[in-house]
């Protein structure tokens, strides 16, 4: 393990704004990609099976 | 095995959703050893101090957007060669994604700019590319909606995304060559030319963990513009419905 | 009946564009008037300091030729289009990328030749003289046609599209970025005393490989936009 401490690690010598910043935002991106993902797949499901039903 | 039946959408989308837990499985362990090597182990660069850790997400980013386009392009010459359905629903699924990663290449290349040079954006050949790369997506994705007619939004917004192809090599040059000619606002951004072995292990663990994520996502949004597009083909067919139904 | 022969087509076609053109002058007039405009703005915009004004003239002028080429990408194809011309062309025997080629030249003999003619004036504004001055031509000169080329691509594409004046824009700027760097590039390297010689000749190159791609591609799009 590298860092000394846990505020050592939070503050990267500094940087700790501009690094962590671009980890969250990664992170944050790619879990809105998946839950929008999610979402458009429950909204297909739900048109495609009212499509069969009014046909029938 | 014939693989040649799975060029067909509906046949595709179970297996694509069989692949899709291995890949997102796979994802979430390399990215977690990744961060665990890039945040807590790797030692700091004497150069940059600790802003360079944002390479282990910034590298990444970067080369999957430029590699998500190129993929992107062959699908499109495949579709556009073979008239291939598929082939245009794999263009239009990775069209976002590939956008995220350029959009975020570019955020984390700003964050490690500030601290490292000093500037949040230089005109240099990679950072401009990159940024032409998100508008062509954006071309790509917004001719695609502007169309209503399907087979002509696939076929066009092919044939966008090929030329594209081509663009994207000769931006780089040309705003290499440009850099020369200004030398004054030229920064030397030669990546450390020795990176420590654990360093690179963490940022290709990323990479890995980033183009899994990718191919999970990817096959997941594939799956959804398969159910758009043929929902009534779907529910005809007693086992793609069956497998529909069962996953909600 | 026979045949007409190849160049015979392409005559035909650029001389038939080229007297629809002469009909409706104001298209042509249009264009014009919007690279004054644009580049009368950037004096007021910035100030009157000849040095400053000289500095970005090459920039400036050659953005606005860009946009004013950009402007007119709409008339390449739509009137044919409307009309069904179009469909006729894609059943003629001659290759489409030829008589796409053919347009497209009739194109910048009305939009691009224009913006090059009135260059020097506009140069002048800017207190360009001199080397740079036949520079800024003659780089305009080599890089209109390929902005021509380029952006009948993106007019094929979105031929009949709701918002296309837009997207045109947004699909077909990314594809002028080299032809702008390479044709301000050579005034600003003549300036500087180097030479725009390299510059130009990159140019030429762009053109060459637009003339070998575009056409088969912009084809190739308006087969798709007319199936």
């Amino acid at each position: 393990m590298y860092w000394g401490s846990v505020s050592e690690f939070l503050e990267m010598g500094g940087y700790g704004l501009y690094v962590w910043t671009s980890f969250i935002i990664t992170a944050l991106c790619m879990v809105w990609e998946i839950l929008a993902l999610w979402r458009r797949r429950t909204a297909a499901i739900a048109e495609s099976r009212g499509i069969t039903r009014s046909i029938g | 095995m014939n693989w040649s039946k799975y060029s067909a959408p509906l046949a595709f989308y179970p297996l694509a959703g069989k692949m899709i837990p291995w890949f997102s499985i796979v994802a979430a362990l390399a990215i977690a050893v990744g961060l665990y090597i890039g945040l807590l182990v790797a030692p700091t660069d004497f150069q940059q101090g600790e802003a360079y850790r944002i390479i282990f997400v910034h590298v990444p980013a970067a080369w999957m957007s430029m590699f998500l386009y190129v993929v992107m392009a062959v699908w499109a010459a495949v579709g556009l060669g073979l008239n291939a359905r598929l082939s245009f629903m794999m263009t239009q699924a990775i069209a976002p994604t590939g956008a995220m990663f350029t959009f975020l290449a570019l955020l984390t290349g700003a964050m490690w700019g500030k601290p490292t040079w000093g500037a949040w954006w230089v005109w240099d050949a990679r950072l401009t590319s990159e940024l032409i790369l998100l508008f062509q997506y954006a071309g790509v994705m917004l001719l695609r909606t502007s169309i209503d007619d399907q087979r002509r939004a696939d076929r066009a917004s092919g044939v966008c995304a090929l030329v594209g192809v081509v663009n994207i090599p000769i931006i780089y040059f040309s705003v290499q060559w440009w850099n020369t000619l200004h030398q004054g606002a030229s920064v030397s951004m030669t990546a450390a030319p020795k990176m420590a072995t654990i360093m690179l292990t963490g940022m290709l663990l990323m990479t890995f963990g980033f183009w899994m994520y990718s191919l999970a996502v990817i096959l997941s949004r594939v799956r959804c513009v398969i159910l758009e597009r043929e929902s009534l083909q779907v529910w005809s067919k007693p086992a793609a419905a069956a497998e529909v139904a069962e996953v909600r | 009946m026979s045949q007409p022969g190849l160049w015979e087509a392409l005559r035909g076609i650029i001389w038939r564009d080229l007297l629809l053109a002469a009909r409706r002058r104001s298209d042509a007039a249009i264009s014009v008037l919007f690279l004054i405009i644009v580049a009368s703005l950037f004096p007021l915009g910035v100030g009157p300091e000849p040095a400053v004004l000289r500095t970005i003239a090459a920039g400036v002028l050659w953005v606005a030729a860009l946009l004013a080429c950009l402007l007119s990408l709409g008339r390449v194809f739509t009137a044919d289009y409307l009309d069904g011309v179009l469909e006729q062309m894609l059943l003629i025997a001659q290759p489409l990328p030829v008589l796409v080629a053919g347009k497209v030249f009739a194109h910048w003999v009305v939009s691009g030749l224009p913006v090059v003619l009135l260059s020097p004036l506009l140069g002048l504004q800017f207190g360009l003289e001199g080397e740079p001055l036949g520079m800024l031509v003659l780089s305009l000169l080599l890089g209109t046609p390929t902005l021509s080329m380029i952006g009948s691509i993106g007019a094929a594409l979105v031929l009949g599209v709701r918002g296309s004046g837009l997207l045109v824009a947004l699909l077909v700027l990314p594809l002028y970025v080299p032809v702008l760097i390479f044709g301000a590039g050579a005034v600003t390297s003549s300036m500087a005393g180097i030479g725009g010689e390299a510059n130009l000749s990159l140019l030429g190159a762009c053109l060459v490989l637009s003339l070998f791609f575009a056409p088969w591609a912009t084809a190739s799009a308006l087969r798709i936009a007319l199936e």
